[in-house]
């Protein structure tokens, strides 16, 4: 395997792509009790049309994360997740818009888990029934994100956003649009996205690599796989249509989110050193230290909830900025002001040294936790990127980068404001 | 990693180290403890937020941050926290160790005295807290109580706490309610922060390389101006065994929302009686087994045999000899929801746990025990939990305990354990009878 080092942050990562295509990463963490392996595949919420053969296939929305959820029955009549529970492990999955991860985390057995986890994710097992019945739990699912606030004031702003993307919709689907799954459809679905080839398997923790290396060697097909064409629909208008929107819920104070679309960095270091500079660019502008927080903070215009980021899925790149207010458009307001203030003088080169330094920090804080550092390492192979290069580049981003993201991105005509506001008031 | 160090430092202050050089941060935190009751709570709650503003040398937040920043983006929250009738008010930090920065820069002295200067010497005006500050954070707290209703499935389970509890003292939320907040005055405020921090038992805990002879050198450096007079010493929480009412009581309440939400609220009965650390073991593990985990009655029963949701858990206020059943259903089917919850108790009263399902069961939970060591974070609430309820052991000990539980032991929790109250939440009378029965077909009869 690749063996690279970082001595600086006391890191050490092995890789190696497999004959099958499987991205494999080991980041070794001696001494921790518990190690953590995500096995992933490159197929979310938004992976709705593709192609098999000389076919388009259209599937229902939500059909990826039904998919997550109907994985762990087993051929033999048992269930995934019981099984590695009762072996020590803590497993489970998620499905984002760009991908589905299966994951555990275990104190012992952990190679047995490791094997488990990748023999249920690749063996598909679906009837009729068991495919009916996981209606009512993922309807109750879906309900039960229908009422939470912070779910409809970003799907809301994803749809001001995007006019085509399926990034627009919600990852589970709707009540209707599941109902249409059928068990074939899911076994097309398996057959294309979860080859090896489209996969990751990332690991951290108290192991050994060339361990891991073997279990997958073992475990998994040897056959190469075909690179699945997935179709996002036609090119997205370059600006948003509408710019706001805004709806009513059982919620105390308006919630809102601000948001900005933008052309994400091709695949490779590029794409990590965009998002590192975007990471700075929110922090300079509306960070805790910025006068915007600080000030907007003590008028009690926003609360410590406020959170920007950059979001990254599908092919598409979001900047989502928002959290609680009593006046939104005031905030809103404000917002524009410094991004025009910024993109008038240019940021500041002090604070953005400032901010180097609490960035490196975060991302040194970031290595303790074997699951944040084997997901990143999951975005990481996707993206084309090593994570753990993040604290080399952050001292050598630039203002004049900062200065042109900012152009680029946040220029106050591409931002859009999603609401909910209170009930009856 | 070495076993925990513990010492009184300074009279009613204990300092917990637990030294490692594992880590590539360092957590320190320091946390007074008062006892919870609903005239005081929201003063209490307060005053971290307030601390967190501003001090003598750093008077605004734009200066704390930027301070916090030039330290590798150290952070310092303020943390409240209801662990049974004790309420926990204080900051916590975490911060990156020298051995990661460069030159090794070693930051930790600065740390030390920077939570020390925020939590003895704030920004003051003529000696009182500055009212506008005061008054900002008062909202944001007001802000933060309203909002929990945002969270549906939270907001059922406070208010199952609330309606379980209305005789006792753990019915006050941690930042208390938007009234006890009101009220506040900042003149008032200063007195009572100045009271709490003369009278109050302080846990300080660090995790981190540096070792616990400098650590204490440290604190006893950034504390030395802190204010000692007669402890209250009397804390405690008070345990009730058996329910209210001869019958579970029941509550019913209507917001606008498609799902609804069930929570079941439980006294664990007589095993509460002065439990030793094997005792709690147990509990742990019945809970485990019984709505704890994905392999536990609940999860099998309630979700994946019935399809009836898509979470049906339970959790335990050990603390206060409590537990909690949650789900959130479809409301036309709380009935068949509430008789599967009760009858998989039922079912374990029975005896009918299997070694399958213990074994599963215990493996999960010292696992979680295991892994604490991995984070400094669950250590820092483990060791200040513990140390409320003079518990000493480490996590592998607890691990090692919950290894002996056996099904006899889970079957008499089962038996103590007795229905108090149930809360259940919907959206109100359904009003469209159409999509009410085009919706039907969701739901599968076994």
């Amino acid at each position: 395997m690749n063996k690279e080092e970082y001595p600086s942050i006391g890191e050490v990562r092995y890789t190696e792509t497999l004959p099958n295509g499987l991205r494999l990463v080991v980041v070794p963490k001696e001494g921790v009790a518990a190690s953590y392996a995500a096995f992933a595949t490159e197929y979310g919420g938004a992976f709705r049309r593709f192609r098999t053969g000389q076919d388009w296939l259209d599937t229902p929305a939500g059909i990826a994360h039904y998919l997550e959820h109907k994985m762990f029955d087993m051929p033999e009549g048992n269930n995934a997740l019981e099984i590695l529970s009762a072996n020590g492990a803590d497993p489970n999955a998620f499905t984002s818009s760009g991908m589905t991860v299966y994951y555990f985390e275990s104190t012992r057995n952990f190679q047995e888990n490791l094997e488990m986890l990748l023999k249920f994710v690749s063996t598909p097992y679906f009837t009729e029934e068991s495919v009916e019945k996981e209606q009512g739990i993922i309807g109750q699912e879906i309900r039960q994100t229908e009422d939470s606030p912070g779910f409809e004031v970003y799907i809301q702003l994803m749809k001001l956003l995007y006019d085509h993307h399926p990034i627009r919709d919600a990852v589970a689907g709707t009540v209707e649009s599941i109902r249409e799954i059928t068990p074939q459809v899911l076994y097309d679905c398996h057959r294309i996205f979860y080859h090896p080839s489209n996969m990751t398997l990332c690991v951290s923790g108290d192991v050994d690599p060339q361990e891991v290396r073997d279990i997958a060697l073992k475990v998994l097909t040897p056959e190469p796989g075909t690179a699945p064409e997935p179709d996002f629909g036609p090119e997205d208008l370059a600006e948003p249509k509408e710019k706001r929107h805004s709806m009513t819920m059982e919620v105390a104070a308006p919630l809102f989110y601000i948001g900005a679309k933008f052309a994400p960095a091709p695949r490779g270091e590029e794409l990590l050193r965009q998002k590192l500079t975007a990471g700075l660019v929110l922090r300079l502008l509306f960070g805790s230290s910025s006068d915007f927080y600080t000030e907007q903070y003590a008028a009690g215009l926003i609360s410590r909830d406020f959170d920007c980021e950059a979001d990254y899925s599908a092919g598409t790149a979001t900047i989502i900025m928002g959290g609680e207010s009593t006046d939104p458009e005031k905030v809103y307001e404000e917002i524009v002001k410094t991004i025009e203030k910024n993109l008038r003088f240019g940021v500041n080169p002090r604070d953005l040294s400032r901010i180097k330094k609490a960035s490196i920090g975060a991302r040194l804080r970031g290595l303790e936790d074997v699951e944040g550092v084997a997901l990143s390492q999951v975005d990481g192979t996707f993206g084309g990127y090593d994570p753990l290069r993040s604290v080399e580049i952050l001292p050598t981003i630039t203002a004049e980068e900062c200065n042109e993201f900012l152009k680029q991105v946040l220029a106050p005509e591409h931002l859009v404001m999603s609401l909910v506001l209170p009930k009856g008031r | 990693m070495s076993g925990p160090v513990r010492k009184e430092i300074i009279p009613g202050v204990m300092l917990t180290v637990v030294q490692s050089d594992r880590f590539k941060t360092d957590c320190l935190s320091i946390t007074l403890l008062t006892q919870l009751c609903p005239e005081n709570a929201s003063k209490n709650a307060l005053i971290p937020y307030v601390l967190r503003r501003g001090t003598g040398k750093s008077p605004d937040m734009k200066a704390v941050t930027m301070r916090l920043e030039d330290l590798y983006g150290t952070e310092i929250v303020p943390v409240v926290r209801r662990v049974g009738e004790i309420q926990c008010t204080g900051l916590y930090a975490s911060f990156p160790d020298s051995r990661y920065l460069p030159e090794g820069e070693d930051i930790l002295p600065s740390v030390t005295d920077f939570m020390g200067e925020m939590l003895l010497r704030p920004k003051t005006r003529g000696g009182l807290f500055l009212p506008d500050v005061v008054e900002s954070e008062k909202e944001k707290m007001k802000n933060i109580i309203r909002s929990r209703i945002n969270d549906k499935s939270g907001y059922a389970l406070t208010r199952c706490m609330e309606e379980m509890c209305c005789f006792e003292d753990y019915s006050t939320m941690r930042f208390g309610t938007e009234e006890t907040v009101d009220v506040i005055r900042y003149k008032d405020l200063t007195q009572h922060y100045h009271r709490i921090l003369a009278e109050s038992p302080v846990e300080i805990f660090y995790c981190g390389a540096c070792d616990p002879d400098r650590m204490e050198l440290l604190m006893l450096q950034a504390l030395s101006t802190l204010p000692r007079q007669e402890l209250d010493l009397e804390l405690g929480t008070d345990v009730r065994l058996n329910s209210v009412e001869a019958d579970p009581r029941s509550v019913e309440e209507t917001l606008d929302l498609q799902q609804g939400k069930l929570v079941l609220g439980f006294r664990l009965g007589d095993c509460m009686e002065d439990p030793s650390a094997e005792e709690l073991a147990a509990i742990r593990v019945f809970n485990e087994c019984y709505g704890g985990s994905v392999t536990s009655r609940l999860f099998k029963n309630v979700r994946e045999k019935l399809s009836l949701c898509y979470y049906a858990s339970s959790m335990l206020e050990v603390h206060k000899g409590l537990m909690f059943v949650s789900s959130g259903i479809r409301p036309e089917n709380r009935d068949v929801a509430q008789a599967e919850i009760l009858q998989q108790l039922d079912s374990l009263r029975e005896g009918t746990l299997t070694d399958e399902e213990l074994t599963a069961a215990k493996n999960s939970l010292s696992s979680a025990y295991r892994s604490l060591r991995d984070s400094q974070g669950a250590l820092e609430s483990y060791y200040v939990n513990n140390a409320l309820d003079g518990l000493l052991l480490t996590p592998e000990e607890m691990a090692g305990l919950v290894d002996e539980i056996t099904a006899e032991d889970v079957q008499r929790i089962a038996r103590s354990v007795v229905l108090d109250l149930v809360y259940f939440l919907h959206g109100g009378a359904p009003e469209e009878e159409d999509e009410e029965t085009e919706e039907e077909g969701e739901v599968i009869d076994e």
